[in-house]
């Protein structure tokens, strides 16, 4: 396999961590300030914290990875994104500052005062809404290059109905995914009450999920009609991703193995997000940049890669070591730790 | 919107690392200070150490979360807003931003694990083994973004035709010339400021309240390393002033205002430039430059009259040269001064002049670090890969950069100052006395000599 294939499926990988980890986080940050608006807060905020909090450090890394990992493999990224991106882009850093400020401050700090607990729980949602930009802009149609100065057509993305099915997507997705994984959680802490609260968000937040991802698909042949083709070529991928999510939503109607429910759902987004990936290639922004010309000379490309091998044997033990710790550690989660 | 995008990139990036480095040199140098502390309580089985190792680690979890989230900032806004260099930089450079990321995983993921495990092992020393990995990750991530400060000052590895990057060497652009100067003086300057600044709380809280055993034990604990660090900077800074002397001869004598080419020229301090670009009222050190140059002080030392007058920085940056100096000896003189202090019975350490000096140096040693990052970025102008490519072919051409550097000043703004209420919230609710009754409520008060 060539290295510009490797490094770009490497990089999807870590997005792919990236969208599971940091949903579950979003996600919670939505659920805590509703629960708090709800008065539930009492059954689920305790739970949420003692997750969260270890790890979020951990979350933004997966992202600053990608990003760093992007224009190490695809300078020309650099170029197009950098040029394009300057008002998206800073917003999503605003939101990605004041939510990461959040835990700090509150966990150690003061009592958690009201507005702070409403921007955690709307960063929670904009930040996936900003951050899901990027992938719109990248179908191409949203940007020009006239001279060799290239231009964002905002007007074009506010008014494109696929801009938004996107952004929709992005937002229940990542409250789907979170309320599966807090059910997870809540069922190893042995929270009875937690745990009916979240699964029945989970349940919620399903169908929606379904129904958004559709919303895209269609639109989707409405704007970039090559890539929605590669797409229905690769229709099994995304059969395997819609038989995964039925199989997560029976296990959780059922109330069991809630463990095994949510390895489903990471299944059906990996599924999904492959499938999506796949149907871009070669693409990485429509029509400007190609994993082939985009790429990094051959010796970065190598050096990067072996980078990245040695980097794992170092990352992979230690997170193992986080998760046990953590996650697994029946009586951290008991909250007797 | 104001001035034009090349101008507001510059003040947006400036604005972003001035912030960022505060933080950035907090975490590379507190976790060393943390690990010291909890070695020695556990070694000596001193709870005041661990106490301490415990206290510091609190507040340093606030200043982490701002050091990421600015460091998030800025590693988006280096393509945000120099689109063309990145493109340039990436093909080139990348690798040691890729394996800056490992490090900070690393870094995250330990200190994740440390941060919650205070009580979980049955053996103490388990616990601080978990502090290793954490200086090791934040100390990398310092070495690896330092590399490619140096690469854009000795950029190597690559040949640049037009726009089209060949014959690139990724681990030679990594071993420029520069690297081994620029790390050594950063990762030296991140130890002695994040001492200092530690040095400083403690003194303070010591003028404030009244002096105890656990304050005691840290003063002298973060005094003791301030010295230590504040010669291993001064030694480094050395090193860099030689190395300039030998790669950027321009540069070093635009922070030295060395005109003309010379044998055994003088070391100018402060002063003023007339018309004519002659130096008035200055202290001269006869010979000093070259002595800093090569450590000979009748070598020769090239003056800025051999350079190209448009590829010169700006001359103020020889203020800023002058300060970061004298600011590290300020440091070096000050821990010398307390640890004599100390030795001899008689004076009494935690006199309140000295302690106010003491708390002075804190902050000092952060300016001299903004002195620093900015004597040597504004020093590499008006280049941004010194020889290849200036600061101006390499900004967005983005109109609305000038808003965008409004919203991140409110950003920062906030984060400061919601950050700082919430450390003396934390301390305050929380006073060490109070603490260390609760926790150890068995061990004396007052020592002997007290
Ligand atoms: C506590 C902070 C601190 C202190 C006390 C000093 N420095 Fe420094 N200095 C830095 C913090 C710093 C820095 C922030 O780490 C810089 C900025 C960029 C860099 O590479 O290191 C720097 C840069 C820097 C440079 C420019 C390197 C370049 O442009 O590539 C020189 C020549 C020196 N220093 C020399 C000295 C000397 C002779 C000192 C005498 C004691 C000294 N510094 C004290
Ligand atoms: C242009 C220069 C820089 C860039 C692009 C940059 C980038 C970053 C990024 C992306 C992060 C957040 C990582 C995370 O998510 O954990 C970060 C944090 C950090 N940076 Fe910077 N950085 C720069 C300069 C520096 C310098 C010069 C130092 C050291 C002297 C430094 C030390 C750190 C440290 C230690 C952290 C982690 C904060 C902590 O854990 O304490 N950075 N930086
Ligand atoms: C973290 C330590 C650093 C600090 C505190 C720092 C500080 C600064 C300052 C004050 C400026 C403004 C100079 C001016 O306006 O003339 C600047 C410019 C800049 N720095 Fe650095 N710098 C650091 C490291 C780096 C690194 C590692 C990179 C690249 C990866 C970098 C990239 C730039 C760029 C692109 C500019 C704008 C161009 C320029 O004005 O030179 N800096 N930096």
């Amino acid at each position: 396999m060539s290295y510009e294939m490797t490094g770009i499926i490497v990089l999807w990988l870590f997005l792919y961590g990236y969208l599971i980890v940091a949903s579950v986080d979003f996600g919670a940050g939505f659920f805590a300030y509703y629960a708090k608006q709800t008065k539930k807060d009492h059954l689920i905020n305790q739970l949420i914290s003692r997750y969260l909090s270890p790890v979020w450090e951990v979350t933004n890394v997966f992202f600053v990875f990608f990003f760093v990992g992007l224009i190490g493999f695809f300078p020309d990224t650099a170029y197009y994104y950098g040029q394009t991106l300057l008002i998206p882009g800073s917003i999503a850093i605003v939101l990605i500052a004041i939510r990461g400020s959040f835990y700090a401050f509150e966990n150690y700090g003061s009592k958690r005062s009201n507005v702070y607990m409403f921007l955690y729980g709307a960063t929670g949602l904009l930040i996936p809404a900003a951050l899901s930009t990027a992938l719109t802009i990248s179908e191409g149609g949203f940007i020009q290059e006239i001279n060799g100065d290239v231009r964002l057509l905002t007007g074009e993305l506010i008014t494109s109905p696929y801009s938004w099915s996107v952004v929709l997507l992005a937002i229940v997705s990542v409250l789907y995914i979170s309320s599966s994984f807090l059910a997870f959680y809540a069922n190893r802490a042995n929270d009875g009450q937690a745990l009916g609260l979240v699964r029945k968000y989970a349940l919620f937040w399903s169908f929606p999920t379904i129904i958004a991802s559709l919303t895209t698909f269609i639109a989707l042949s409405q704007h970039n009609m090559e890539h929605f083709q590669n797409m229905i070529d690769l229709w099994w991928v995304f059969g395997l991703s819609v038989g995964c999510f039925s199989i997560a939503m029976w296990l959780i109607y059922q109330g069991k193995r809630y463990g095994l429910a949510f390895v489903f759902v990471m299944f059906q987004f990996f599924f999904a997000f492959f499938g999506y990936g796949a149907g871009h290639m070669p693409y990485l922004l429509y029509p400007y940049v190609t994993v082939h010309q985009g790429a990094a000379h051959e010796a970065m490309g190598l050096a990067l890669v072996i980078a990245f091998i040695l980097g794992l044997l170092l990352l992979i033990p230690s997170l193992f070591m986080l998760m046990k710790m953590f996650l697994f550690d029946a009586d951290y989660v008991k909250g007797k730790k | 919107m104001l001035a034009d995008s090349v101008t507001m990139s510059r003040a947006l990036t400036s604005l972003t690392l001035g912030f960022h480095i505060i933080f950035a040199t907090i975490g590379v140098g507190v976790p060393l200070m943390i690990s010291i502390a909890e070695f020695i309580g556990i070694k000596k089985g001193d709870p005041h150490y661990i106490l301490l190792a415990r206290r510091w680690t609190r507040g340093f979890v606030i200043t982490v979360a701002i050091g990421v989230v600015t460091g998030t900032a800025i590693g988006l806004q280096l393509s945000l807003l120099w689109p063309s260099f990145m493109q340039i930089a990436g093909n080139v450079i990348s690798l040691p931003l890729f394996m800056e990321t490992f490090a900070f995983f690393f870094e995250a993921i330990f200190l994740g694990a440390y941060l919650y495990t205070w009580d979980r092992f049955s053996k103490p020393i388990y616990h601080w083994l978990l502090s290793i990995p954490v200086i090791i990750g934040s100390t990398m991530s310092a070495v690896f973004i330092t590399t490619v400060n140096a690469f854009m000052n000795a950029p190597q590895g690559f040949e640049l035709n037009g726009r089209t990057i060949t014959s690139i060497d990724p681990i030679a652009a990594i071993l420029n010339p520069a690297a081994p100067a620029k790390i050594f003086h950063v990762v030296s300057s991140a130890y002695l400021a994040s001492a200092a600044i530690l040095a400083a709380i403690t003194a303070f809280n010591i003028i404030k309240k009244k002096s105890n055993p656990y304050y005691k034990k840290a003063l002298k604990l973060s005094m003791s390393a301030t010295l230590i660090f504040a010669l291993l900077t001064a030694i480094a800074g050395d090193v860099s002033a030689k190395y300039l002397a030998e790669h950027q001869p321009e540069k070093l004598a635009s922070y030295e205002w060395h005109f003309d080419t010379e044998t055994g020229a003088d070391l100018i301090l402060f002063g003023t430039l007339n018309d004519q670009n002659e130096v008035e009222n200055a202290i001269r050190l006869p010979k000093f430059l070259s002595f800093l140059s090569f450590g000979d002080f009748n070598s020769e030392v090239t003056g800025l009259e051999e350079f190209d007058e448009a590829l010169l920085p700006p001359l103020w940056i020889h203020y800023l040269f002058d300060g970061m100096v004298i600011l590290g000896m300020y440091a070096l003189g000050i821990s010398m001064l307390y640890l004599i202090f100390l030795r001899i019975r008689k004076w009494n350490e935690e006199n309140k002049l000295l302690l106010w000096l003491i708390v002075l140096n804190g902050p000092l040693a952060m300016i001299a670090i903004e002195f620093g990052w900015i004597l040597a970025e504004v020093g590499r102008q008006p280049w941004i890969l010194r020889g290849y490519m200036k600061v101006a072919e390499a900004a967005t051409t983005s109109p609305h950069v000038g808003w965008m550097f409004f919203l991140f000043l409110a950003l920062y703004i906030a984060l400061g100052v919601i950050g700082v209420s919430v450390l003396r919230k934390l301390f305050r609710n929380n006073p060490v006395e109070l603490e260390l009754e609760q926790r150890y409520p068995h061990i004396p008060k007052k020592d002997d000599f007290s």
